[in-house]
């Protein structure tokens, strides 16, 4: 990481864990996997797009002096994907955030039916480190600072105004 | 009150360091330091900003310069601080008298706490950059001192 000054979000790319329908309102998320509010926005989002359509991109923003577990734990939802099954590791981490350590990830990598060898030597891997730490890279050089923050339409929304705006998005 | 803007001198300054050592302007000629003004230890706003910033250590020691981050809070409050979440950036006490290094840096809110604001002296003792939050609540990015540290 050479240059991290500041830099305009990245567009959205190929590279990019995106779930949702093509044409629905886009939310790029800066998440961390082992952040409590990352799952409580999360579980809000998921409420949100079982009721109108919502794409949501996510991107890797962990912070490992406040979370030891959250770099582990992206680079195992990406080597999850590289079989096919970023979104399933993804969701299943964050529904159980209190069972992050290495045996904990094989045992959700085992019960999403992957290949736990190559999954193992993924997860480890320089070219899963070098992702996540461009997700990381391109958050911090976008002006991102605390998870969970979200863009829309290009602003930045993170803490109570983030909140706020969620909660705006249909009528609870 | 605004931060002393690039060119300034240094004022004489004395901060608490752990351990009871002091950290003054003595301190500063020939390295790069960044003083990270915060308004308070424990609070959420503050760990975030001061978690991600120790995650950039290693970068910030690429650029050669070195962090710290200021307070009005105790040496005890900042060392329980540092060791809740973890960092390794050094904690600065500007307790007693409160606040002086805060206001001869231009940084002291009314409310009897620093700004969130940042702070870059160069190895001449100048400022070399300096940065005030809209609000205590707004965090600055790092990208902004990486931006100010190129600027130098």
């Amino acid at each position: 990481m050479n240059n991290l000054g500041s830099a305009p979000l990245p567009e959205l790319s190929a590279e990019d864990h995106v779930r949702g329908p093509a044409d629905a309102p886009l939310l790029i998320e800066y998440g961390d996997l082992e952040c409590a509010y990352c799952a409580a926005l999360h579980a809000r989002i998921e409420e949100l797009r079982e009721r109108t359509p919502l794409r949501v991109a996510y991107r890797h923003f962990p912070v490992r002096s406040a979370h030891p577990r959250a770099w582990a734990a992206a680079c195992a939802t990406e080597a999850a994907g590289l079989q096919g099954r970023f979104w399933e590791m993804h969701d299943a981490v964050l529904a159980d955030q209190g069972r992050m350590e290495d045996p904990h990830l094989w045992s959700l990598a085992e019960r999403l039916g992957l290949d736990l060898d190559r999954f193992e030597a993924d997860r480890r891997g320089e070219e899963i480190a070098a992702r996540v730490r461009a997700d990381f890279t391109g958050g911090v050089r976008a002006g991102v600072v605390t998870t969970p923050t979200v863009f829309r339409e290009g602003q930045a929304f993170s803490g109570a105004g983030l909140r706020s705006m969620v909660a705006g998005w249909l009528p609870i | 009150m605004s931060p002393l803007g690039a060119g300034a001198s240094v004022p004489p300054f004395s901060l608490k360091r752990a351990g009871d050592a002091t950290f003054t302007e003595t301190d500063l000629p020939g390295k790069t330091t960044v003083l990270v003004f915060y308004p308070f230890a424990f609070s959420p706003v503050c760990t975030d900003q001061l978690s991600l910033y120790d995650d950039l250590r290693e970068e910030f020691t690429a650029q050669g310069a070195t962090l710290y981050g200021v307070s009005c809070d105790s040496v005890w409050a900042q060392t329980a601080f540092k060791q809740q979440l973890g960092v390794e950036i050094e904690q600065l006490s500007d307790f007693e008298p409160k606040g002086a290094t805060c206001q001869a840096f231009g940084v002291y809110h009314p409310g009897g706490f620093p700004q969130r604001a940042l702070v870059i002296i160069g190895p001449d003792a100048t400022v070399k950059w300096s940065y005030q939050a809209d609000s205590p609540g707004d965090l600055p990015g790092a990208n902004l001192i990486f931006d100010g540290l190129q600027a130098t």
